[in-house]
């Protein structure tokens, strides 16, 4: 197997998200950084993609690259893997639903660990005091009780009868309500929240986050909707996720240590903070040691 | 690791870098702090990182009396570093033991000191040293330099004692290892220039100093010696560009204490921690009520929250409870207001008649029974004679907090109104009333509670006879229990300690009998089980347990009418079973 700066075959072995697809080009090369390799990435003119390591040579586009790595296209973003990828990426069966509008939101680099970044998507604690009028508001600051397992069906953290107030929980939304929430962490980098549609009380707006490990404490943030929402323009819901990223990214920043740590007694959760340590425990049990600090047996 | 001398106090920030509700970012050896000044001048040197999550405490908000993080409103008090307040739970009180790590702090000439080793026994050094009044504090420089280089560079610093460019005989020393004194006279003046390199990192060094014996305006002054350290600076510079490039000083972050790594099932405040304080002020506050303000015999005294009580051990051997008075921020002393029972069950006649100013008393560390939320949308504090003190401390921290709040004071007379300069501090929001009949009372409550709406929270502590009258109006005007806090002051519940019954000890695997006259306290603490309780008589709900299976017979006036029906909880000082066996979670 070729050398990676990474030796953690935890996250080697994974898909990586790259880039969303719908800003890819044929024949256009980007580069890019995934756990700290240089690659670049393409279409190839039948809109195949392609990933190899660009290490430093021009980027081009003739066939002869060097050891592709393994690619796919999924959920609205090129997909990678720097080691032996599992057979399928993890399953999202929203956006192949006929009447959702499925939509890469906005990628955003921050200095901060992929874990603290995950992390932060399932917290709902912070909505009144990082969100203040959109997602949360005071005095509407408390987390009721929750429920967290690892699904049974799958091997993913699933937090269910998530309930908290907000004042504008969507890009269409005029007025406060209690919203529910339904938090899957299908993959170490990736999670993905449901809650109750404004428009089909029915049915539920799905809002991901696909995290690309560029180095151990940097990563760039990828955010995808897959919602039904037929009068909000792209722009809107673009500008709504930007709003809520640009609030949350200085809080990450100003986070310290950047990588998560995963000792019960690194920090002090509470109650609201249930995810967060199912998701820390279920790291742990992978055996997981890149951007993270792992816990030591006592 | 890095070897550092961390057994020497240093500065690390100037006085005015802690201006009003500002939090200050200072680093020293690679460690980072959040030093901010309370608006009554204490100096908070922390960690600079919430407990929580770890986000920076230098990004949060100072709002005087509390730094509030800007992550998740975690609230930690001036003083103590305790955690008073988590908005994601509002129903609970925190865990009194959650703490931000404190640094030992001193200001002095201008400065603000620490010590990295933590130890507070020797004072900062040059402070016990006379400065005179005429000493002026530089601006700080940063250098990218190391410490031990930028303190050697400093020692070639030439000036002028009225800062022209003429020539004077300067001297210079390093005095300390971090330390250099420099002595400039000219033309019969003489001008003492001290000099600290602060160790940001190991590359990093920010120079600090003061001058003394300045008779020249002090600007122009401090303009020549910015520009002479900043040629120091270019040149320190130049020099350890030469050098290799020391790594940047990995910081450490202490593991939190063992029992708050685990999720708490619900919150629980208890401790009988025994602390020692002195009476420092007695003072009368209304008729037939007293003061008392207590400051701990050393150190300062842990975190309490609004609500809380504290034991108090008194000299002939009694032990009573007493609200705090305190308001959010004052932490150098807590306040408890007295008042004389006649008769007295020889606790309140005790305080008013032996307890002197300069006494020492044993108490405990605050408990949290009757917690605040913070989260309404409106509050009512309904407070009858002494039963303000609780809802005192309530009422002002949602006042500081700019909270929606209404407190109303019930008082026999103008005289009988105990703390009334603090009350008149909450005015509008504060209103009282004199010498109300019950059935009058019972006409202001109606009044006063009605049109709930979902949001609106009351609080109630007074005699007994008012509070029952409170409930019972609240109930029949909608409100829910959840929306109704008390507390009451004793309990006159004729107490029947008559039954025989079994207790299960789910967690510890014991079944333990319960005989008449004895309660599930008495034979849990007899069996070695410790429980922590307070009053004794099942009014403060310290002794609660969860009760995991079989039927109580409540006796207690803390659980409201709701928990009761939930049976999930039993006050084990004076509850029993009406169910041959209780299986309790201890």
């Amino acid at each position: 197997m070729t050398e990676r700066r990474c030796t953690d075959p935890v996250i080697l072995n994974q898909w990586h998200p790259l880039h969303p697809a719908d800003q890819m080009e044929a024949t256009r090369v980007t580069r890019t950084i995934l756990l700290e390799e240089p690659l670049c990435h393409a279409l190839d003119a039948n809109g195949a993609p392609l990933v190899w390591p660009s290490a430093g040579s021009a980027p081009r586009l003739d066939g002869s690259q060097p050891s592709p790595l393994p690619a796919r296209l999924a959920y609205g973003f090129l997909w990678a893997c720097l080691g032996t990828p599992p057979d399928d990426l993890f399953p999202f069966p929203e956006t192949a639903e006929p009447d959702r509008r499925n939509l890469a939101t906005g990628t955003f680099g921050v200095h901060v660990s992929a874990g603290r970044a995950i992390e932060n998507f399932l917290d709902m604690g912070h909505f009144p005091f990082v969100h203040t009028g959109i997602l949360g508001e005071e005095p509407h600051t408390e987390v009721k009780e929750y429920d967290v397992e690892i699904a049974s069906t799958r091997d993913e953290v699933l937090a269910t009868r998530c309930r908290f107030y907000q004042p504008k929980a969507a890009a269409s939304s005029t007025s406060g309500a209690e919203v529910e929430y339904i938090y899957r962490v299908p993959h170490i980098n990736c999670a993905i929240l449901y809650k109750s549609s404004p428009n089909d009380l029915e049915r539920r707006d799905a809002i991901a986050l696909f995290v690309q490990p560029v180095g151990p404490e940097q990563v760039i943030a990828h955010t995808f909707m897959s919602v039904l929402d037929n009068d909000s323009s792209d722009t809107g819901i673009r500008l709504f996720q930007q709003t809520i990223f640009g609030q949350d990214k200085p809080i990450l920043e100003n986070q310290f240590p950047r990588r998560l740590p995963l000792a019960p007694r690194a920090e002090t959760p509470i109650r609201a903070d249930k995810s967060s340590i199912a998701y820390r425990r279920w790291l742990s049990s992978k055996g997981l040691t890149y951007g993270v600090i792992p816990a030591v047996a006592e | 690791m890095l070897n550092a001398p961390f057994d020497l106090w240093f500065p690390i920030a100037s006085s005015s870098d802690l201006a009003p509700r500002h939090v200050f970012h200072a680093q020293l050896f690679g460690q980072e702090y959040a030093a901010w000044r309370a608006d009554d001048g204490y100096v908070n040197l922390w960690e600079n990182r919430c407990l929580h999550r770890g986000v920076r405490l230098s990004i949060g908000i100072n709002d005087g009396a509390e730094l509030k993080c800007q992550y998740h409103g975690w609230r930690y008090a001036n003083r103590t570093a305790g955690c008073t307040y988590i908005p994601a739970h509002p129903a609970d009180a925190p865990a009194r033991t959650i703490c931000n790590n404190k640094f030992p702090v001193a200001e002095a000439h201008g400065m603000i000191w620490t010590r990295p080793d933590g130890r507070t026994d020797a004072p900062p050094p040059l402070l016990s040293e006379p400065l005179s009044d005429d000493a002026i504090v530089l601006r700080p420089l940063p250098v990218n330099a190391p410490s031990e280089l930028a303190a050697e560079v400093l020692l070639t610093y030439r000036f002028h004692p009225e800062g022209d460019n003429s020539s004077a005989a300067v001297t210079a020393s390093r005095v300390a290892p971090f330390t250099v004194s420099l002595t400039s006279e000219a033309g019969g003046h003489t001008a003492r220039l001290t000099l600290f390199v602060q160790p940001v990192d190991l590359g990093r060094t920010i120079i600090r100093g003061w001058l003394s014996g300045v008779t020249t305006p002090a600007v122009p002054l401090l303009q020549a010696h910015d520009a002479g350290l900043q040629v120091l600076r270019d040149r320190c510079e130049a020099l350890a560009r030469a050098l290799p490039r020391p790594e940047a000083t990995a910081p450490v972050y202490p593991p939190v204490p063992a029992e708050l790594a685990d999720l708490p099932a619900t919150a629980r405040s208890g401790g009988a921690a025994a602390l020692r304080v002195t009476v420092s002020r007695k003072w009368p506050v209304a008729q037939g009520v007293m003061a008392f303000e207590l400051r701990p015999l050393r150190g300062i005294l842990p975190t309490s929250q609004p609500g809380a009580h504290i034991d108090v051990t008194l000299p002939n051997g009694l032990v009573r409870q007493y609200s705090l008075v305190n308001a959010p921020g004052e932490t150098a002393h807590w306040v408890i207001g007295v008042k004389r029972e006649t008769p007295s069950g020889g606790g309140s006649a005790c305080l008013h008649d032996v307890v002197r100013e300069g006494d020492v008393l044993a108490v405990s560390a605050p408990r949290n029974n009757f917690p605040l939320r913070q989260d309404a949308s409106m509050t009512t504090f309904i407070a009858g004679g002494i039963g303000l003190t609780p809802l005192l401390a309530m009422a002002q921290t949602l006042h500081h907090r700019g909270l929606p709040f209404a407190l109303h004071a019930f008082a026999a007379s103008p005289a009988h109104l105990a703390f009334a300069d603090r009350i008149a501090a909450l005015r509008p929001h504060s209103r009282t009333h004199f010498g109300r009949t019950p059935d009058e009372t019972a006409t202001d409550l109606k009044d006063l509670l009605a049109g709930y709406a979902p949001g609106r929270h009351v609080y109630i502590c007074g005699p007994g006879p008012m509070l029952e009258t409170a409930r019972r109006i609240a109930a029949d005007l909608g409100w829910p229990d959840a929306a109704v806090h008390f507390e009451y002051f004793k309990n006159t519940t004729p107490l029947d300690l008559s039954s025989t019954f079994e207790i299960s000890l789910a967690r510890s695997a014991l079944t333990l009998t319960v005989p008449p006259g004895r309660s599930i306290l008495d034979v849990l603490r007899d069996n070695g089980v410790e429980v922590p309780s307070s009053c004794g008589q099942g009014a403060c709900g310290t002794c609660a347990v969860a009760l995991l299976e079989g039927e109580a017979l409540h006796q207690d006036v803390y659980l409201n009418a709701g928990d009761r029906r939930a049976n999930h909880t039993i006050l084990t000082c004076v509850s029993r079973a009406v169910s041959p066996c209780l299986v309790l979670d201890v």
